[in-house]
């Protein structure tokens, strides 16, 4: 039996860093992030007689985490500098990929991941995905994981952002090529095989 | 007829909007031709859950057992 991370101290160490961990992952801003571990914490105990045991107690202090950093997000008037977001990773990578005629390049063109339900498995995999959200530009990565952790539709976005929802598609684009490139590098090339 | 820089674009997009019938059925047809682009595309579909588990704090504890500090 895991120990309670409200009770416990040393679990609640180390549930406590991976709300941080994720937090700033969101905010890129860690005194912001601390402000909204804590906050959710003190929900989580105050409701703890609320949680029913049906998920980890884990899962459900982290979904109380989702609806804190939503809240923040949307009580900030620039949350996202826009033209920072439109602008950054804009000539990159993302062309070199491609022919003039839109074909993938020789040593782009994707290979098979081996694997990636062992992956998932493997608590490594999951350092080397926090260090590739963590290589995306500042206001990509705030856009991409208001999509992706806090699930807001890309008009939701572009409501608390100001962005407009093609800006969005381009910037979460961008984002995903970004991700997709530095988990081919760090994670699944390493043991790739071609066939 | 979609080039693949075309279809990266929609298979990135197929997870923040749905596609129309023409983007549909061209990006499908697409993939039945394209290796390359069917694995693309489902890299972005591992991607899109692998970072849903992250966002529930649903992943393998590594360190239960030992002490390191934040």
């Amino acid at each position: 039996m895991t120990p309670d991370p409200l009770t416990d101290p040393a679990a609640l160490t180390r549930l406590r860093r991976d709300m941080l961990r994720f937090a700033e992952l969101q905010l890129r801003d860690r005194a912001l992030a601390e402000d909204v571990v804590q906050d959710a914490l003190i929900k989580a105990m105050d409701k703890r007689d609320s949680f029913e045991g049906r998920a980890s107690i884990k899962t459900w202090v982290f979904s109380i985490l989702r609806n804190t950093l939503l809240n923040t997000i949307r009580s900030r008037a620039r949350f996202v500098d826009v033209s920072a977001a439109e602008s950054e990773g804009e000539q990159t990578a993302l062309d070199a990929l491609f022919d003039t005629n839109g074909r993938w390049m020789d040593d782009a063109r994707p290979d098979v991941w081996l694997a990636p339900d062992q992956a998932a498995e493997n608590s490594a995999f999951w350092e080397v995905l926090e260090v590739c959200l963590n290589d995306l530009p500042e206001n990509t990565a705030r856009v991409f994981t208001m999509r992706e952790f806090l699930g807001l539709a890309t008009d939701e976005i572009g409501e608390t952002t100001g962005m407009s929802v093609s800006n969005i598609h381009v910037v979460l684009h961008r984002a995903r090529m970004g991700l997709r490139e530095c988990l081919r590098q760090r994670w699944f090339e390493t043991e790739a095989v071609t066939c | 007829m979609l080039s693949c820089k075309q279809v990266t674009r929609l298979a990135s997009e197929r997870l923040d909007r749905p596609l129309n019938l023409r983007e549909r059925l061209s990006f499908r047809m697409h993939l039945m031709m394209c290796a390359a682009c069917s694995r693309f595309d489902g890299q972005m579909q591992f991607m899109r859950s692998a970072l849903s588990r992250f966002s529930r704090g649903d992943t393998p504890d590594a360190d239960a057992r030992d002490d390191r500090q934040a």
